[in-house]
């Protein structure tokens, strides 16, 4: 889990392992990769919920789904079921509430099974219930394998499930702690 | 160019058809700009139906010019809106295929425009053609592509500026002078049958293929600068 104060880098850092920016110096690997070269391995959600307004979100998800090489409609529509949207709701996105639209990022995310997700906040907006429903579905990534890099001002919704706490400040690492032992 | 590119490419253009379908934002502003200019001329003028074959190429081409800037600041507006070329950067998909993608779906866009524009200039200015009709089609065909392919990469290019409807103008129209210049050129050529218009098809075609391609090599380029 990614913690740090506003305008520390935290979410520069995640642009920049998910390909979007360069880094000042230095590189990024990504299993062994450059970021560039391992995108179809990182699954990202941003603020913005990254998705048309004008589609539905199985319309989105299908479409998203070819730039992965993906042709089967079973990875979208399982995607949105897990997010607990249903897969079968015609309305475009723009009608979609808030919360709606985070989990619909989220399935956008997962769905082609990335082994690393790269998460910016994931439960602004989202109702506590849906938060709550959220953190479950994370928890269960993790215990299937999947890396997850998440930040989040949330931390009760996830500091049971979190294996360590990076913590951010200017744009340097500053203290790298296990999870129970939360920097103050 | 692979086949997965191809596929891709015609995601890109399904989902533009899917998306101008329902919203309807490029096609309005691209037929309210051009029924105004060709409106707005034909009362300022009135011409006769010699006069309307010298200057319709002109009127043709500034019509359809100025709507393809409003098309395609629009096409690229939309990939802005949620940051959804976040979203096209971060999957592994190849910036070739999003490029030419935009490029047919404006294509098809500013076409349709202009299949819907041409009974209206033959009504207001009266017009008709002394040379063969089929000329003019490949020149319409040639003019629009070579708008829409450097159009698309500009407008890429501009797409993160602050000012970017100033911005997409400063950079293309420049740029499409030698095009514009053969296509209005070679149009008054085909409609008043004065000259030959092939010596200004051959340079559309020249034109289209080298911007085709250095629009082509460099958008990832473009794609991804921040």
């Amino acid at each position: 889990m990614l913690r740090g104060e506003n305008g520390a880098g935290k979410s520069t850092l995640m642009r920049i392992i998910a390909g979007l920016s360069e880094p000042t110096h230095g590189s990024v690997q990504v299993f062994g990769r450059q970021s560039r070269e391992a995108l179809a391995q990182i699954g990202y959600m941003a603020h913005a919920p990254l998705v048309y307004d004008e589609l539905s979100g199985i319309e989105n998800l299908k479409f998203f789904a070819q730039l992965y090489g993906i042709v089967s409609e079973q990875p979208p529509q399982e995607a949105l079921t897990r997010v607990g949207l249903d897969p079968k709701l015609t309305r475009r996105v723009g009608q979609y509430s808030q919360g709606m639209r985070q989990r619909l990022s989220l399935a956008r995310a997962i769905f082609h099974s990335p082994p690393l997700l790269l998460l910016d906040e994931p439960f602004s907006n989202v109702d506590p219930q849906s938060a709550g429903h959220i953190a479950q579905l994370l928890a269960e990534m993790r215990s299937s394998g999947t890396t997850i890099l998440l930040i989040t001002h949330q931390l009760g919704l996830l500091s049971n499930i979190a294996d360590e706490f990076l913590f951010l400040s200017a744009g340097q690492l500053v203290s790298r702690s296990p999870a129970p032992q939360v920097p103050a | 160019m692979s086949r997965s590119v191809l596929k891709l490419t015609a995601a890109n253009v399904a989902k533009d058809l899917r998306l101008e379908w329902r919203s309807r934002d490029v096609f309005n502003s691209m037929l309210f700009f051009a029924v105004l200019v060709v409106v707005i001329f034909s009362f300022s003028f009135e011409p006769t139906s010699e006069e309307s074959r010298r200057i319709a190429g002109g009127l043709f081409w500034v019509a359809f010019l100025f709507s393809a800037v409003v098309a395609l600041n629009q096409s690229w507006a939309r990939e802005l809106r949620n940051g959804v070329l976040d979203a096209y950067r971060v999957s592994p998909s190849p910036a070739e295929s999003l490029f030419l993608g935009k490029c047919l779906g404006n294509f098809i866009f500013v076409a349709a425009l202009e299949c819907l524009m041409v009974p209206l200039f033959v009504v207001f200015y009266n017009l008709t053609s002394a040379g063969p009709v089929w000329q003019l089609l490949i020149v319409f065909l040639l003019g629009t592509w070579a708008l829409v392919v450097i159009g698309t990469f500009f407008a890429a290019m501009s797409i993160r500026t602050r000012n970017r409807e100033l911005m997409l103008p400063l950079l293309l129209l420049p740029l499409s002078i030698p095009a514009v210049v053969n296509m209005v050129k070679a149009t008054s050529n085909v409609l008043t049958a004065d000259s030959s218009p092939v010596p200004q098809i051959k340079f559309l075609a020249v034109y289209c293929l080298v911007f085709t391609t250095v629009c082509f090599v460099l958008f990832e380029t473009v794609l991804n600068a921040e």
